[in-house]
């Protein structure tokens, strides 16, 4: 029953076979750098599910078995979590994924309760610890859902049916005539019941499974696909749930940090003897930073002022200059990823052919993620070891971030993430923890670092701004036949048109950047669609067409233009009344397995040149949905959040400083700025799960540009569109 | 330099040791691990460290731990009685107002003094109230929903009672 991999390894069957097989069947645990009989030392008995990759690679690159540790060594890579069932019935599953606001460590809790046919609340999910959970890239892309609850799921449905198998061997009943409900296994013919916790009783058994086939149809799913509150939410209406910056270890000092005055600034003269004197202070200096731990914060703050210092600075870009820039300082032709450039060839002739044509170019400034929780780590060295708690979306990175910091081995370096208060793509990296890991190292005692709200806006890193240009033609039918589109600097997520169009040519062209940059929620995607649906309204009004016929004209994409009907039927799109300043817009695309469309209501004032987000409707299609309210929850914040991007967040610099490094300087969606937000759920069954909580965001810029440009007639070419209002 | 002084916390004399510089904030998080209370800006704009002194919300990041003294301080891990939910806190959870739950002590103080000035607020008295409260997930709209669900419990409660 069992299958041979090229690699000559021995692979649990396929779950459907499982019933049929004696338990007693072969497990190659060990081939997966996994001692059983430690694990269950560590955990308790009772049944433990392990789920391994797909990855042929992963597999033979394992080491021997001896080389691997129960618990306190890495884990093995190609596990993507597991699941035990201990004695007491209770269900832990360990997952490498991080909880930053998504909701998962309920949705995932969701997906397990599904599978397992067991109460929500005896689910507990152990997520993003370096040393007890599997090794995970990271929680970003809008991954969570379509892989690890797959993977959740999978893990789960095994445990059920061993469960079951167990159930079958004690009553000497075949396995198939017994039914799992509700964390019991009941034999329908006798009557008999037996809870999940006493069939795991005095059981070490463990079972590796593979990849496979998808599980419970969501047509049938009974827990999943259903609302359920935030899991874990009581702790946080009480207060009584510790954020990174929460945590407090016994004897602990406070950091502080003397950093550079501009960008690229580094130490011509530091001294740091007077601080390094005061009672209780550990000092590290490096070329550019001087930090200190300190009994209480108001100490390290004292230190550091002892501290003296001159700079050498070297001049730096500024916001003034940056489109310039970028473009002065994109990649030659050679350095393009010609994965994102494609039908390289000239468009010219299709542009000349058009009846319609534009040539237009937008601008995308810097924004910053502003998580409300800064950067924040909490480190601890205890024989040889450091143990760091930090807010990040890739824990494993950042081990390995800290390791190579402190000169140790990763098996020296945990790093635990507690529930964190948000990241929404801001947090890939781990300088916080680096921090605070050099100085508890050096102290011998527990570090505390918290950035301050100055210090995340300007030792973070941004949102890429960019710079985007567009040629585009159509015919009097309203038919798109010439697409050319070059993206320079922001980046190539969202970039591909969805519309049908003959001839196109689509470049993201990378660029030199003035300042630190990476990811953000739904990456350029926003910046492309922005461009995009901008130019296609002002095609449609070239064309003479309502702009939502003149999409349906272009676009074959059924899941596409399913949801951007049922924005429009939803937001009324075809009874909509214009009056004086208020105007009508609607974007579509599609993105990380989602298809979403946005109508927005705006009312614009151009003699005063205030702009009022009225109204905002967004459907939206991410396949089967696993937690109603949960995905309502996250398209609203995505509106909300989007909305400030697109009206007037951006990061203001001049050589090397950040300007408006602060709240009072960087104007943040509050609650005056809140629209009606409406959404229509796409629930769709027959599809996959997608990720939720990044596409909902792309849409509202240009929606709500569209709006502006319907009720005044403005066209807006630049985000944030209005940061000092409408101007005529 | 540090003088010892007490504070009144959640109905409690609480002792802290406090310098010129000494922030409620700090006090509260760092002396008596109340870490409800959260940092956010340090200047006042987000409203994450309000904690309400004698009923009125406070940002406890520009307030002095001196100036505490011989006030009601209540912070969030006084909010519940005797494990009981409030029903401002019961409402943010129904409504699910919060995703990270960072700010949602601050919104949860801030909207308790809210209610006991107005125990009917609409949609743009609760806007106003709440301005100085950022929530960067977004979830401004179960904010408000979760302010009237509030306001109806509380409301029904005192009618019964």
């Amino acid at each position: 029953m069992s299958h041979k991999t090229e690699n000559g390894l021995t692979i649990e069957p396929e779950r459907y076979e499982l019933t049929s097989l004696p338990l007693s069947h072969p497990i190659p645990l060990r081939r997966l750098g996994i001692n059983r009989r430690q694990f269950f030392k560590r955990l308790g008995g009772g049944v433990a599910v392990f789920l391994v990759l797909r990855s042929g690679e992963a597999f033979s690159q394992q080491q021997p078995a001896q080389r691997r540790g129960a618990w306190r060594e890495p884990l093995p890579q190609n596990l993507g979590a597991w699941l035990h069932i201990a004695e007491s019935g209770a269900v832990t599953v360990y997952t490498g994924k991080a909880e930053m606001g998504q909701n998962i460590r309920t949705s995932l809790s969701q997906a397990v309760a599904e599978e397992l046919h067991a109460a929500l609340d005896s689910i507990r999910l152990v997520m993003a610890d370096t040393e007890l959970t599997p090794f995970d890239l990271g929680t970003f892309g809008s991954r969570t859902t379509p892989t690890m609850g797959l993977q959740l799921r999978r893990v789960a449905s095994v445990a059920r049916d061993m469960l079951i198998a167990l159930a079958g061997k004690q009553w000497g009943v075949n396995p198939k005539a017994l039914e799992a409900v509700n964390g019991e296994v009941r034999d329908p013919a006798t009557g008999r019941i037996v809870k999940y916790g006493d069939l795991a009783r005095g059981q070490e058994l463990a079972k590796a499974i593979v990849e496979a086939d998808p599980l419970t149809p969501p047509s049938q799913w009974t827990v999943a696909g259903k609302s359920v509150l935030k899991i874990n939410g009581v702790e946080f209406v009480t207060g009584a749930h510790r954020f990174s910056p929460d945590i407090k270890r016994p004897g602990m000092l406070y950091a502080k940090l003397l950093r550079p005055p501009s960008f690229g600034a580094e130490f011509s003269f530091v001294d740091v003897r007077d601080a390094q004197a005061e009672p209780g202070v550990t000092v590290i200096a490096g070329n550019d930073f001087v930090s200190v731990a300190a009994p209480t914060e108001q100490a390290a703050m004292r230190a550091l002022q002892k501290v003296r210092a001159q700079w050498k600075t070297t001049p730096q870009i500024s916001s003034r200059d940056l489109f310039r820039y970028l473009k002065e300082n994109a990649a030659t032709e050679s350095g393009h990823d010609a994965s994102f450039a494609r039908t390289l060839q000239s468009i010219q002739s299709s542009l000349d052919a058009a009846d319609h044509r534009l040539d237009q170019t937008y601008t995308v400034a810097y924004i910053a993620h502003a998580p409300l929780e800064t950067r924040a780590a909490v480190a601890e060295w205890e024989n040889g070891k450091i143990t760091v708690w930090t807010g990040t979306q890739r824990p494993f990175a950042v081990r390995d971030e800290v390791a190579q910091a402190l000169d140790l081995p990763k098996e020296s370096v945990r790093v635990i993430v507690p529930d964190t208060g948000g990241a929404f793509g801001g947090k890939h990296t781990g300088e916080a923890a680096v921090e605070a890991a050099r100085l508890a190292r050096a102290a011998g005692r527990p570090v505390k670092l918290v950035w301050t709200r100055e210090e995340e806006f300007t030792w973070a890193y941004f949102r890429p701004a960019g710079v985007i240009e567009i040629r585009s033609g159509a015919r009097k039918d309203g038919k798109l036949t010439a697409w050319e589109f070059h993206n320079y600097n922001s980046g190539a997520a969202g970039i591909r048109t969805p519309y049908e169009v003959s001839t196109e040519r689509i470049e993201f062209h990378p660029c030199q950047a003035p300042l630190r940059q990476g990811s953000y929620r739904c990456l350029a995607a926003t910046a492309n669609h922005f461009a995009r649906e901008s130019n296609m309204d002002d095609l449609a009004r070239l064309v003479g067409l309502d702009p939502l016929e003149f999409r349906r004209r272009n676009l074959e994409n059924q899941r596409l233009l399913a949801v951007l009907e049922a924005s429009a039927r939803s937001f009324g799109w075809s009874d909509r009344k214009r009056s004086p300043g208020r105007g009508f817009g609607l974007a579509c695309g599609t993105e990380k397995g989602g298809y979403v469309a946005t109508c927005a209501e705006v009312q614009a004032d151009r003699s005063s040149g205030a702009v009022k987000v009225v109204r905002v409707v967004t459907a939206f299609d991410c396949g089967a949905i696993v937690n109603p309210e949960g995905l309502k929850n996250q398209i609203q914040g995505a509106t909300m959040m989007g909305l400030g991007g697109a009206l007037f967040e951006a990061i203001e610099f001049e050589n090397g400083r950040i300007l408006n490094n602060r709240f009072s300087r960087y104007r943040l969606p509050r609650f005056s700025d809140m629209p009606r937000i409406e959404v229509a759920l796409v629930d769709r069954k027959d599809q996959p799960s997608a990720g939720a909580g990044e596409a909902p965001i792309m849409c509202v810029a240009p929606a709500i540009r569209n709006a502006i440009l319907d009720a005044t007639g403005i066209r807006l070419f630049s985000l944030p569109m209005v940061p000092h209002g409408l101007k005529a | 330099m540090a003088t010892e002084i007490e504070l009144d916390i959640n109905g409690k004399r609480r002792a802290i040791h406090t310098e010129p510089d000494t922030t409620l904030l700090s006090a509260l998080r760092d002396q008596l691990d109340l870490t409800g209370t959260k940092y956010g800006c340090g200047e006042g704009q987000c409203a994450a460290c309000t904690v309400l002194m004698d009923g009125s919300p406070r940002r406890s990041c520009l307030t002095r731990a001196t100036t505490a003294a011989g006030k009601k301080i209540v912070t969030i891990e006084g909010v519940a009685q005797n494990g009981r939910l409030h029903p401002v806190q019961q409402a943010f959870l129904e409504e699910q107002a919060f995703q990270c739950g960072y700010c949602t002590p601050g919104m949860i103080l801030t909207a308790l003094a809210l209610l006991k000035s107005n125990p009917d607020p609409s949609d743009d008295e609760i806007a106003q109230f709440m301005e100085g409260n950022i929530c960067r997930c977004g979830t401004y709209p179960r904010i408000v929903a979760a302010i009237h669900r509030a306001a109806r419990m509380m409301r029904s409660s005192a009618h019964e009672s």
